[in-house]
């Protein structure tokens, strides 16, 4: 399309990469002035990126950007800011114990001369921008004491302050309840219909359906399609995000379901803000099955996992392992009931970086025999050990037991964590994210080894964001959105189409 | 290629930042003191002979870094698991409080005299230290805070007890000494004796050793700071310790009770500090708790200690030294150059301010090694980096690349290997 006044923002061929990656390769985008329009992917698609090219904190590597037919050059946001262009973060930056008077006018205070706040016109110049838009706040109260709802108000208000004619809202319904996201909807309106132009990355569909005009697709750092969101449905929308995906096949016998090992029942907990999250959850793992719990990052996973491994208190239910409950009693007590944990963020829960792959590989075992006797650490013991592990899953380089396991790839890091927690001999093995920012041979080798352990008659809980994996790895997949299993298939039966709208929250919403 | 590999190492080293600060201290107080009109080189040299000129003063330095080197083995030891024990100020002052108290009440034979003063003292730091654990560890309350607020109330609850009646000597600003037969000084009495002083003349190198408080507690400092070595170490306790410090999160994800561990550092922590109390009172005159108007610094050194010693335990031992050198030798400066001594402190300060500079030596010798890597690539081929064996930055480039490869959106994690690789 060539550059044109009646577009607000037009991005033509954009490619970025990082080291290796693409993360965007010759993206389009097209913007109408006046119109709300939504950028749906997948997570690691390239929205995010692609609107951090916009606001100028990436620059890509090739193509153009274009303001209502205008060529620009964004080199930072203080170049995005004087064009107009406003970003709203997925997390706020503002200042807890500032008001929100002081918040928006951060940066750009106004003063009386001499270096002097004005306080008293900043307020009601901020109170005129409340009342035109319907942004309810007081611009007297403190950002600690207000919900994360009129934080995002705070935001936006910061951006329009500033005078934004384009408004970028990056996931801005993540962290909103329901009431909050028909609100920031209604405020979306208001701004549209004041003559400004609003970018929104997400990937509920729901929300697209209920607020924008028009929706580009990317997937994998391609740019799929633009459509007008009025002329297509949930499912068709599904559909562009997650793709007609290859299967990668992965070589497993059906699985022999024994007992059930692990289940989780009504499960209720809150978030950090105590806000529920999970609410009234219901799982269950048998001996000899890999469940996979497939859904959309931000619907309760982690915070799932951290109820399962006594990192965050339940508020109501029961998670049992071989009958016996465990919840709301101590990390270590989930680790003695027979469950071990691959965590999704490895270098951080999962590893100490400045031990040796030595010390690593004892993490969780260290107090037992023969790794220590009274309280002193046998090193030979706990170096034979790792050898063997080193051994056993072809982790590279071999002899790495003394090094510093920071040195290591990705991959291996992910070895030495997944052979660790498969020598604890669990009942039950979770597994995270297993394969994150691994390739494609080390993602392999991990489904390996997961479908190894089932065949040993493990009960195994795969849980990822990635539904090819779930759909190739699982032998049962569960779909949770919003906290809940919202249903479960037999791999058989898994389509990806119909779990791609469950993830979405459409599948809900078809039933209603 | 095995001998540039070695240097390449040995430049990335913290010991080699660690000589560039101290040799940074002496050029920024010989500057100084040439500003000022001192001759430079006959200041320094009276700083040096005033360390090492005699076997005396040598006995000296030893003696005066003693504490420092517990104080700093506190420190270094709280350091490990990420707690900054300012606190070790206070935690001295309680141990040696207490050394005094039981020294001078309890009249009993060596063997049993000084392990009880010992154990006073250190269960006086250990307490002391343990209410900042627990504060820390119950409430979150910043250790630091705590330590420094601690330390006043140490200051001044030992200024009450030397001015009781039962413990003030009278006409003196101090306490009633311990019992003799606490005391850890060597020869005290052979000392006095005829033997001795013929002895002394026949052999006058001992003899100007003798006349200093030699006593054991810099073989206890060196024995205390084995001892946590082997638990850093070689236990499990240390491990924790370590995994806590390093990983919080991954330690807590292990299933290690993070806020046990704090309590627990701190009451070890507290116990060292207080048990170089005790090495004061047992190892030099008078032997008692004098009343302060002041800190003496001795807790406050050995956080000074402990960051130029990098941590490191053994470190701490070399540190000390240089610290108590540099503060006893500071006198001679004074009084055989006429420089005044304070200059002793800006070197102190100087050399600490490089210290913490460390990260700089290391991004100098990373982007002279780029710079060499890049002008090395240039005249070879212009191979990718692919054969990735070249040196060490060119080693690090091919894990950012490849971590970068495997997550799309993720410039924390760019920014995260590029910081460690600083």
């Amino acid at each position: 399309m060539k550059p044109d006044k009646e577009y607000a923002v037009q991005m033509h061929d954009i490619t970025k990469t990082f080291g290796a990656c693409r993360a965007l390769d010759n993206v389009q985008l097209d913007v109408k002035k006046g119109t709300i329009h939504a950028i749906l992917g997948e997570n690691g698609a390239g929205k995010t990126t692609l609107m951090n090219v916009l606001y100028g904190l990436y620059r890509q590597d090739s193509g153009e950007v274009y303001l209502y037919g205008e060529k620009v050059d964004i080199k930072n946001p203080t170049v995005a800011i004087r064009h107009g262009i406003g970003m709203v973060h997925q997390h706020f930056m503002l200042v807890e114990n500032f008001t929100v008077a002081q918040n928006i006018i951060l940066g750009q205070e106004t003063t009386k001369g001499g270096g002097v706040l004005d306080l008293k016109r900043a307020k009601k110049e901020v109170e005129e921008l409340v009342a035109r838009y319907g942004l309810q706040v007081n611009p007297d109260a403190q950002i600690s004491d207000i919900t994360v709802g009129m934080q995002q108000r705070v935001e936006i208000l910061k951006a329009l302050y500033r005078g934004v004619d384009i408004l970028i809202l990056d996931e801005p319904t993540a962290v909103l309840t329901p009431q909050e996201i028909e609100d920031l909807i209604g405020i979306m309106h208001r701004l549209v219909d004041d003559g400004k132009t609003i970018i929104i990355i997400t990937h509920k569909l729901r929300e697209i359906k209920a607020s924008a005009d028009e929706c580009t697709i990317v997937r994998r750092g391609q740019y799929i399609d633009t459509v007008k969101v009025a002329d297509v449905t949930q499912s068709e929308l599904a559909d562009m995000m997650v793709g007609h995906k290859v299967r990668l096949s992965v070589d497993k016998e059906a699985a022999k379901p024994g007992e059930t090992i692990f289940e989780i029942d009504n499960l209720q907990a809150s978030d950090d803000r105590g806000l529920p999250v999970l609410k009234n959850l219901n799982l269950a793992v048998h001996a000899g099955e890999i469940v996979g719990l497939a859904g959309i990052d931000g619907n309760g996973q982690k915070e799932l996992v951290e109820v399962i491994t006594n990192l965050r208190k339940a508020d109501g239910g029961t998670v049992k392992i071989d009958g016996k409950e465990i919840q709301n009693t101590t990390t270590r007590n989930t680790m003695n009931s027979g469950v071990s944990t691959i965590h999704e963020d490895r270098q951080k829960r999962g590893l100490v970086l400045d031990f040796t792959v030595d010390e690593n590989a004892v993490l969780d075992s260290y107090m037992k025999e023969p790794f220590s006797k009274r309280g002193v650490l046998n090193k030979k013991a706990i170096h034979d050990f790792t050898s063997q592990l080193i051994t056993e899953y072809d982790i590279r380089p071999d002899n790495c037991g003394d090094m510093p396991i920071r040195g290591l790839s990705g991959g291996n890091q992910q070895k030495v964590i997944i052979a660790r927690e498969i020598a604890n001999d669990p009942d039950l093995l979770i597994a995270v994210q297993p394969t994150r920012g691994l390739d494609v041979g080390a993602i392999e080798n991990v489904h390996k080894m997961l479908i190894r352990e089932r065949d040993k008659g493990k009960a195994v809980l795969l849980i990822s964001l990635e539904l090819d994996e779930v759909l190739n790895v699982a032998d049962t997949v569960a779909v949770i959105y919003d906290g809940a299993i919202q249903g479960t298939f037999p791999q058989s039966e898994a389509d990806e189409r119909t779990i791609g709208l469950m993830m979405a929250g459409g599948g809900t919403d078809a039933a209603e | 290629m095995q001998r540039s590999e070695f240097f390449k190492n040995f430049w990335r080293k913290p010991i080699f930042a660690t000589i560039i600060a101290i040799l940074s201290g002496f050029i920024v107080a010989a500057i100084i003191l040439a500003s000022a009109g001192y001759n430079p080189w006959t200041s320094l040299g009276a700083l040096f002979y005033g360390m090492f000129g005699r076997p005396k003063y040598i006995s000296n330095v030893i003696i005066k870094s003693t504490p420092i080197i517990v104080t700093g083995l506190s420190v270094a030891f709280a350091y490990k698991m990420g707690l900054f024990n300012i606190g070790a100020e206070g935690q001295y002052i309680m141990g040696a409080l207490a050394a005094n108290v039981v020294g001078y009440l309890v009249d009993a034979p060596a063997i049993i005299e000084i392990p009880l003063i010992i154990l006073a003292g250190v269960a006086a730091g250990a307490l002391y230290g343990g209410i900042i654990g627990l504060l820390k560890g119950r409430y979150d309350i910043n250790e630091v805070i705590t330590g420094i607020m601690l330390n006043w109330i140490a200051l001044y609850f030992s200024n009450y007890i030397v001015n009781l009646e039962i413990f003030h000597k009278p006409n003196t600003a101090s306490m009633y000494a311990i019992n003799e037969s606490g005391y850890t000084s060597l020869f005290t009495q052979w000392k006095t004796t005829e033997a001795a002083a013929t002895f002394f003349q026949e052999h006058p190198f001992i003899g100007d050793i003798m006349r200093t408080d030699v006593n054991m507690g810099f073989i206890i400092a060196v024995a205390l700071t084995i001892f946590i070595s082997w638990v850093l170490f070689k236990t499990t306790k240390g491990y924790q310790l370590r995994a806590v410090g390093y990983a919080q999160e991954a330690a807590e994800f292990a299933g290690i009770d993070v806020k046990k561990n704090v309590i627990q550092t701190m009451l070890i922590a507290g116990g060292l500090a207080g048990m170089a109390g005790v090495l004061n009172i047992t190892g030099i005159f008078p032997h008692a708790v004098s009343q302060l108007s002041a800190f003496e610094s001795y807790g406050l050194n050995g956080l000074c200690v402990a960051f130029i010693a990098g941590g490191s335990p053994i470190g701490c031992i070399l540190a000390g030294l240089l610290f108590g050198g540099l503060l006893y030798g500071g006198q001679s400066l004074q009084y055989m150059a006429g420089a005044p001594s304070e200059i002793i402190n800006i070197m102190i300060g100087t050399i600490v301010f490089f210290v913490g500079l460390e990260g700089l030596v290391g991004m100098i010798v990373d982007r002279i090694e780029k710079r060499k890597a890049a002008k090395s690539k240039e005249s070879g081929s212009s191979d990718s980096g692919k054969s990735g064996s070249g040196t060490g930055g060119s080693d690090k480039k091919e894990t950012v690349t490849t971590e970068t490869k495997q997550e799309i959106q993720s410039p924390e994690l760019k920014t995260l290997e590029t910081g460690k690789s600083q």
